[in-house]
């Protein structure tokens, strides 16, 4: 498989994971302009045991609202950005998005750390190239990236960083740390 | 058009959204990549067949390369129903699909992934 002649269009997805209010929507809208996306899925036998069904047990399908956005890079270069439902129970609406995708952005909270740790799981076991961006909220205690590291017991090689998604300039930063880890991930395992 | 004023925006969707698919959720198109291209190709329809307005705008909007997570948003109605119409018209020959290129070929990929970040320093 390949990109293809350079005259095809192509087209890249970003993944943007986190806690419930962490700021994906922010990110997402300080780079590109936000679109939303709803998805009418029928539950599958992968959201049983994870959706608890109990009193609407005549419900086949469940309704998911996200944000996504779209960079052009250059005509016929287009990055997409999907800030995806962060609660575990959309686990079905990650397999599909992380498919092909380029890397995921984990936004995390320092004040509600663990609400990152399914994202960090999910990633590492897909092999998905990911970085964690702790998103500094206005009096949120701040903590040194290595201190995050540690708390989310992260490979050496994961990118992380500080960042404040609101700004535009450090949101650029965040895709770009990314896009650059995922460079080096394929740059080094030609070796 | 104005509806009854008691049935604005927020009572949601008048029409359950697989209503549009006459109920199916399943269709070809159910592998199809949210960012996968949609372009229309021109061809001529089959004698006889009669296309919804939604199918309709979908050629329409289509008419350049587009993907399927804008075509859902510009229709505003949910990834699963637009696979639906979509799968419907591929099926017709009236649209052709891509799907997105592949991470696989470390070179094409290397130079891809460069053009990206110079594009994302140049925002």
């Amino acid at each position: 498989m390949d990109f293809g002649p350079s005259d095809e269009p192509v087209a890249l997805k970003i993944l943007i994971a986190g806690g419930f209010g962490v700021g994906k929507t922010t990110l997402v809208g300080a780079v590109s302009e936000i679109r939303p996306l709803r998805t009418e899925e029928v539950l599958s036998d992968r959201g049983i045991g994870i959706d608890d069904l109990g009193g609407v047990e005549g419900k086949t399908t469940t309704t998911v609202a996200m944000d996504f956005g779209r960079i052009t890079i250059r005509e016929g270069l287009v990055v997409y950005l999907f800030g995806t439902p962060g609660q575990e129970r959309f686990w079905f609406m990650w397999d599909e998005l992380s498919y092909g995708a380029l890397g995921a952005v984990v936004l995390a909270d320092t004040r509600r750390l663990t609400d990152c740790f399914p994202s960090v799981d999910y990633f590492e076991q897909r092999g998905t190239p990911f970085i964690v961006a702790v998103n500094c909220f206005d009096g949120a205690a701040r903590y040194e990236p290595e201190d995050v590291r540690i708390a989310l017991d992260l490979d050496p090689d994961v990118p992380v960083l500080n960042c404040d998604v609101r700004l535009r300039s450090s949101a650029k930063t965040v895709l770009i740390t990314l896009v650059e880890h995922a460079l080096k991930k394929i740059t080094t395992s030609r070796y | 058009m104005s509806g009854p004023e008691w049935l604005d925006d927020e009572a949601g969707p008048v029409v359950r959204p697989f209503a549009l698919t006459r109920g199916r959720a399943r269709s070809s198109a159910d592998d199809m990549d949210v960012i996968a291209m949609v372009t229309a190709t021109g061809e001529r329809r089959p004698q006889g067949l009669v296309l919804g307005p939604e199918q309709e705008r979908i050629l329409h909007i289509s008419r350049r390369a587009v993907s399927v997570a804008d075509i859902a948003s510009d229709l505003d109605l949910p990834l699963g129903v637009v696979r639906v119409l979509l799968g419907d018209l591929k099926d017709q020959g009236l649209i052709s699909v891509r799907a997105p290129a592949a991470m696989a070929t470390p070179r094409a990929s290397e130079r891809v992934l460069k053009e990206v970040i110079n594009g994302l320093r140049a925002l």
